[in-house]
């Protein structure tokens, strides 16, 4: 559905030239929902912007849907770009508009005369979850309804593609969550193409279904949300992952632990299928050692659950390499954090 | 009572007076804001980072701008003589004084119009380009609705100003209520008068800027 070949870009400015983005190769299949996850700075919102071409690139070539946008200029570029929705952090609505006129303002531009028009607004608005807030001006929405009324403004055109720039960052956690399941229905229920950018990992881990980590204006790692989840190979996906999986405070408290407890410091990872297994209880079982659980969570992403679990093992050291032994031929990672 | 209050008043004259004032504003600040708006867009989209940007028309705009902005507004009237009297075939009435009253406010309501545009959240902007509006719809159904408030408010002040450059431009012949007030009322020292052609004046300022505010409050829905 989408494909970058060699994407460059360099903006120059008084200060000098600054690359943004790096040669930047990827390819997004119809009907998935992938992830760009980096810091600010990292080029992933002049990434989303080469997309529809709101930033030309200053190498490379971009298509979206059959369409080489980067060859297209004026009259047919704005008609490619009624095939891609945006969505914005700051959701970018007229405020002059009410929700019903801001929803048909890209059909407006379409040309699509007004009873068409007003029939798919109504569409839309059953769609998004805005029935009865037709009239109502954008200063009388709360955060979330404004992000709604940007959704189905995007969608207004029955766009092939879905672009988020950080589309729920100025939301706080129950909105996005109510946001990101929108996404999901829309991305499910109209086979839609979803490319987000963000810089929380949450939002990653509960949509996508691929993500790239992008650091310094280059896609560093890319691969499925649970590869990547469970094998980071860069320092900064590292950071993203344990962002979501030992908040600073947890790591402070088993580092404390670990200093008064004898016995070894080990962190299980599960995956796919692997979650629901009695491993602990098999280890009592069939090993001579005690089993002290620590912490543990247990994390869905769209390709399944994965876990992780903390616990120290007291036992004969021998015997304690061997349970870990067993623990690795049942699928489990294991990872030897301290030795007491 | 009236009579002995204000024996100089030539009532009928008086009402004559108050319409030309009126005439000259209306139309004036009508051509003000077409003009401005037309100016003011100019110097936004030709600015920086803009749809249009051209550096060389922009500061030709801005300088025309500024120039006009810069020249008193009673040198301004005079140096436009020889125009009104090309346009208007005379540099006498009402008439003749419109070219210098739109010569004048017009830049002035440029600049405000400028600002008004900057305003505009560049997000918006950017969310209409990525539904592939043209220029033409950006303009029209973006930049001057979400405007439009500080383009009313730009317009009263704009209004107001003038009223008193009518009553200026009243001194060098238009007529109008500063016209009577200077020639009637100074010149051949009638104090009532003046006082009478003030508290007129005062009165359209008064109604321009409650009409002013009025639109703006129901305009604006931020």
């Amino acid at each position: 559905m989408i494909e970058l070949k060699g994407i460059n870009k360099t903006f120059f400015s008084k200060s000098g030239k600054v690359d943004a983005v790096k040669d930047v190769n990827l390819s997004i299949k119809k009907g998935e929902i992938f992830g760009v996850i980096g810091y600010s700075g990292a080029g992933k919102s002049t990434l989303i912007r080469m997309l529809n071409l709101l930033e030309r690139p200053t190498d490379g070539t971009v298509t979206v849907a059959g369409n080489n946008l980067s060859s297209l200029k004026g009259k047919d570029l704005r008609a490619a770009r009624q095939e891609i929705g945006m969505i914005f952090q700051h959701f970018n609505i007229l405020w002059s508009r009410t929700v019903r006129d801001n929803i048909a303002f890209p059909l407006e531009i379409s040309g699509v005369p007004k009873e068409k028009r007003m029939k798919r607004v109504d569409e839309l608005i059953k769609l998004v979850g805005l029935e009865g807030r037709e009239a109502a001006y954008p200063s009388q929405l709360s955060g979330g309804q404004k992000q709604r009324v940007g959704i189905a403004r995007a969608l207004a055109n029955n766009p092939k593609v879905l672009l988020c720039d950080e589309a729920t960052s100025a939301l706080d956690p129950k909105t996005t969550d109510s946001i990101l399941e929108l996404l999901t229905e829309i991305n499910q229920k109209l086979g839609l193409t979803i490319v987000l950018i963000t810089h929380e990992m949450h939002v990653i881990r509960k949509i996508c279904h691929r993500v790239a980590v992008m650091e310094n204006g280059r896609v560093v790692e890319k691969g499925s949300v649970l590869e990547v989840f469970h094998h980071p190979q860069e320092e900064i996906t590292k950071d993203f992952v344990n962002q979501l999986s030992e908040p600073e405070e947890m790591k402070e408290s088993i580092a404390h632990l670990a200093a008064s407890q004898d016995g070894e410091l080990v962190q299980f990872t599960f995956l796919k299928g692997k979650t629901g297994s009695p491993l602990v209880t098999e280890l009592i079982r069939q090993f001579d050692i005690e089993v002290n659980i620590i912490q543990g969570k247990i994390s869905h992403t769209q390709d399944g659950p994965y876990g992780k679990l903390s616990v120290f093992l007291k036992g004969e050291p021998a015997v304690v390499e061997s349970a870990l032994k067993y623990v690795r031929e049942q699928g489990v990672e294991a990872e030897v954090i301290t030795n007491g | 009572m009236v009579e002995s209050l204000f024996p100089n008043v030539n009532w009928e004259s008086m009402w004559e007076a108050t319409v030309q004032t009126a005439y000259m504003t209306a139309i004036s600040v009508l051509a003000t804001f077409i003009l401005g708006i037309i100016l003011g867009l100019l110097l936004f989209l030709t600015g920086r980072g803009n749809i249009w940007e051209n550096k060389f028309i922009n500061s030709i705009i801005a300088g025309i701008v500024n120039l006009f902005r810069s020249i008193p507004f009673i040198i301004l009237i005079i140096l436009l003589i020889p125009l009104s009297v090309y346009i208007i075939g005379t540099m006498l009435g009402a008439n003749a004084a419109l070219p210098a009253l739109i010569a004048g406010a017009a830049p002035f309501y440029a600049r405000m119009v400028e600002i008004a545009l900057r305003e505009v959240d560049k997000g918006v902007i950017e969310a209409s380009q990525s539904m592939g509006a043209s220029n033409g719809e950006i303009i029209f159904k973006v930049l001057l609705p979400e405007a439009m408030p500080a383009l009313i408010s730009g317009i009263t002040v704009t209004a107001i100003a003038l009223v008193s450059y009518t009553a200026m431009a009243g001194v060098v012949g238009a007529g109008g209520l500063g016209n009577l007030a200077y020639l009637e009322g100074f010149q051949r020292n009638n104090p009532d008068v003046t006082l009478v052609a003030t508290v007129l004046i005062l009165v359209i300022v008064a109604i321009l800027q409650i009409a002013g505010d009025l639109a703006t409050r129901v305009i604006d829905k931020r």
